[in-house]
């Protein structure tokens, strides 16, 4: 499987720059990971696409249409966009001035959000309180998106596994490591932790404080990317697998849901939906955006850490 | 409220939460998972379908706690809850239909993230068939724009899915934020993201001709980024590759009901948002006229030269897109309807040939060029009835689910009077013709004998699944074609309680 795959993109980028790189062999190192079953048939149909891909990757870029064409397509491209672009500034220019009390969004939706969101919701964070509580199924569909993204970038990058298991030595190889660059690895042992437990912070003060899970998230996130590209592969995978991917992000995004179900169903049905809110400002406050934040943040965090690996390495 | 009334906001969530479930299950389980999920919507639907027919008004129901807005609804009417269910039974049947080729044609290890892909892409269908919210519109469209994609480049990921993809995602991302920009700017105009409330905004700006300029744009933006989606002829570039080149289920689910729940959401932002008077005053409607028009012929004229079946079913579906916008751009009631009654019939027809092609790809060693699949109606005589079935269709012969949409296309452009009328009967006469020009040589070339006894004793070995998805659309065509009255009548009233 993997071997066609990187025959292709050899041959493709060799086209591309017109010059003659290695191939790997079709019996070369990699063919080992194919099963013998499949190899045949996955051999057949992938030669068959990747010739009919080439053919027009050729009549696409060099032969017809762009050598003959090329510049009145670059004439027609740039005419559009400065039309388009000249279009939009002119409608802009029309709209009412930004940060007038007259304008049509200061209306009573934004009165009531920031008048009785504390008592209503019992965020301090009106933010919060609008995204989790007022809207929050377009937050649950925003969080679905992050999570789609992710399955995207699996479905197209993440490698086949040999027997079960990644080989973790095997996917760090093609990039150049810093693993034992000591700089790196002083200044991420000191802001890893430091990181984690600020977005931690962030996400359990989302309804009191400016955060949330989205940022909270996207803080560990970026304390896990940068523990994994200053300790390397095998040490990060101690402690975050597919495995710990796979399950966090559905046990966050079923939370949401099973929650968010019982809250829409309640509201519609117009009965009481029994959660308390507490008292606005207290950290157990709020009704369901505590727990709600948390799940984003989960699923924020996972989703940054997967992109980075699965771009890295073609794994989580 | 009646319990009935939350069974749309069930088919959301289950969807949603079909989605998650599936990718942590095993292949086989995600698919019987989702088949579930699928039928039970299509139920759920129904039932909901013949509570709102029988009620005769819609309703709006809450997403959460607090009236709209402020927070999230939904609105349910016939048309949005027939819709609804057909799109979850064509999808049901879609992925019986291409079952094999599913678990064939995706790497071993990620045939669940397909059922989660599938999940999720309807869960965003749903949503955009049954919102009150244009922001919502904008959250679910983000994540068709997304499924939609990965299930293109699903299949194998070498060679041409991954070009089709990345130039499918590439119009898709241009759609969707030219479709943010045209809310951003409607937001600062009317300060509202409910459809009524935007539209009782537009309307008094209309009448004052505040804005009109800001208004166009807005228009002329929401018009084109749902026509770059659903691939309104100038904008269909991507939609050959992208649909020819995927597998059986994904062209199927693609064409049938992807493109088809753009239109539906554009027709409601002409509807409650923009107001048809507004959209017939700035000549939209005209515009839409006209390309609906050319796509009906360029469409034909392109799956004519085409050689090979699923690109040809592609640019065929690029032409009945026409025949959409062709109802829309006529601007009165009776075009609407058709355009509605031909979004059902293209969802019913088109997963059919997409599968039955699927089929006569695996009895002709997986190739889809014409010359190739000489005889597969004999090889797969199932298939083969369904191909004939829905061919026939598509040219518009009567008994057949296409022959309502001509009928009522052609009334409503009869009714519309001047030249309009005639351009419209002219270019329904022309499509025709030139449907019945590419379709017959198909079926002729199904059954006909293959050279020098090429595929000799091959036959295909039916599945369940297969033969059940096969019969139950020739069916659902028979039946659509023949029982028209009910489906009309409930579009009818549907879009009378759509504004």
């Amino acid at each position: 499987m993997k071997i066609q795959k990187s025959r292709l993109l050899c041959r493709l980028f060799n086209w591309v720059e017109g010059e003659q790189k290695y191939i790997p062999s079709e019996a070369g190192e990699y063919a080992t990971t194919v099963r013998p079953d499949e190899t045949d048939r996955w051999r057949e149909r992938a030669e068959g696409e990747e010739q009919g891909t080439l053919k027009r990757l050729k009549d696409w870029g060099g032969e017809t249409a762009v050598k003959n064409y090329g510049p009145v397509y670059r004439v027609i491209a740039v005419l559009v966009c400065v039309t388009v672009t000249t279009l939009l500034l002119l409608t802009v220019s029309y709209l009412p001035r930004y940060g007038e009390a007259s304008n049509p969004a200061n209306n009573e939706v934004p009165k009531r959000y920031i008048e009785s969101g504390i008592e209503e919701t019992g965020a301090v964070n009106f933010v919060a309180g609008m995204i989790l509580d007022y809207r929050a199924f377009d937050t649950l569909g925003e969080s679905n998106v992050l999570f789609i993204a992710v399955c995207s970038v699996l479905i197209l990058l993440r490698k086949d596994r040999t027997d079960g298991k990644v080989n973790i030595k095997e996917m760090d190889r093609p990039i150049r490591e810093l693993i034992d660059d000591n700089i790196l690895k002083c200044s991420a042992a000191i802001l890893v932790p430091v990181g984690l437990i600020f977005g931690i912070y962030v996400i359990l003060n989302g309804h009191l404080s400016a955060g949330g899970g989205f940022s909270g998230g996207a803080i560990i996130g970026a304390a896990l990317i940068l523990y994994v590209s200053a300790f390397g592969e095998e040490k990060a995978s101690r402690f975050f697998t597919y495995g710990t991917y796979k399950w966090v992000s559905f046990a966050a995004l079923m939370t949401y849901a099973g929650l968010k179900t019982y809250s829409f169903f309640t509201g519609a049905n117009h009965l009481e939906s029994g959660i308390p809110l507490g008292t606005p400002g207290a950290i157990l406050s709020s009704g369901l955006i505590l727990p709600l934040n948390i799940c984003v943040g989960c699923v924020v965090a996972c989703t940054m850490y997967a992109f980075y690996s699965l771009f890295r390495k073609g794994g989580i | 409220m009646a319990f009935v009334q939350n069974f749309p906001f069930f088919a959301i969530m289950l969807y949603l939460a079909g989605g998650v479930i599936c990718a942590v299950l095993r292949p086989k389980a995600a698919k019987w998972y989702c088949l579930a999920v699928n039928g039970a919507v299509m139920l759920l639907l129904l039932a909901t379908f013949f509570f709102v027919a029988g009620k005769g008004e819609s309703y709006v129901y809450l997403m959460g706690h607090f009236p709209a807005p402020w927070g999230n609804e939904i609105r349910i009417g016939t048309l949005e809850a027939l819709t609804g269910a057909a799109f979850a039974g064509v999808m049901l049947f879609s992925l019986l239909g291409g079952m094999e080729h599913i678990f064939e044609d995706c790497e071993p290890e990620k045939v669940n993230l397909y059922f989660t892909v599938i999940c999720l892409l309807m869960s965003s269908l749903m949503a955009l068939v049954f919102t009150n919210d244009l922001f919502t519109a904008y959250v679910f469209v983000e994540i068709n724009t997304i499924a939609s994609c990965a299930l293109v480049m699903l299949k194998y990921n070498t060679g041409r899915p991954l070009i089709a993809t990345a130039r499918y995602l590439t119009m898709s991302l241009l759609g969707s934020s030219m479709f943010l920009i045209g809310i951003i700017l409607l937001y600062s105009v009317s300060g509202h993201l409910l459809m009524e409330d935007i539209g009782e905004a537009v309307q008094t700006m209309f009448a004052d001709g505040r804005y009109e300029f800001p208004l166009t744009v807005i228009i002329g933006l929401f018009s084109i980024s749902m026509a770059i989606k659903s691939a309104l002829f100038p904008f269909h570039a991507w939609l050959p590759d992208a649909h020819g080149s995927a597998t059986a289920t994904s062209s199927a689910v693609l064409s049938g009901l992807v493109l088809k729940g753009y239109i539906f959401l554009l027709i409601k932002i002409f509807y409650r948002v923009i107001g048809m008077n507004v959209i017939a005053a700035e000549h939209i409607t005209n515009i839409l006229f006209v390309f609906g028009a050319l796509a009906m012929v360029a469409g034909s004229i392109r799956a004519l030269q085409e050689r090979d079946l699923k690109r040809m079913l592609a640019f065929s579906s690029v032409a009945q897109i026409g025949y959409i916008f062709l109802g829309i751009g006529m601007d009165n009631e009776a075009g609407m309807v058709a355009a509605c009654i031909q979004i059902l019939a293209h969802a019913f027809t088109k997963p059919m040939l997409f599968c039955a092609a699927g089929g006569f790809m695996s009895v002709s060693g997986g190739s889809k060029k014409m010359e190739d699949i000489t005889g597969a109606g004999y090889r797969d005589p199932l298939g083969g009835a369904a191909f004939t079935v829905g061919a026939l269709s598509m040219i518009g012969i009567p008994l057949f689910a296409g022959f309502v949409t001509k009928l009522h296309l052609t009334t409503a452009a009869v009714s519309l009077g001047g030249f309009k009328s005639v351009a419209g009967i002219a270019v329904i006469v022309v499509s025709t013709l030139l449907n019945a020009l590419y379709y017959i040589p198909v079926i002729g070339n199904l059954y006909a004998r293959p050279k020098d006894g090429r595929w000799e004793g091959v036959k295909a070995r039916y599945h369940w699944e297969y033969a059940a998805a096969m019969v139950v659309f020739i069916l659902l065509n028979l039946f659509y074609g023949i029982c028209s009255g009910g489906f009309v009548q409930a579009i009818e009233s549907g879009l009378g309680m759509f504004g």
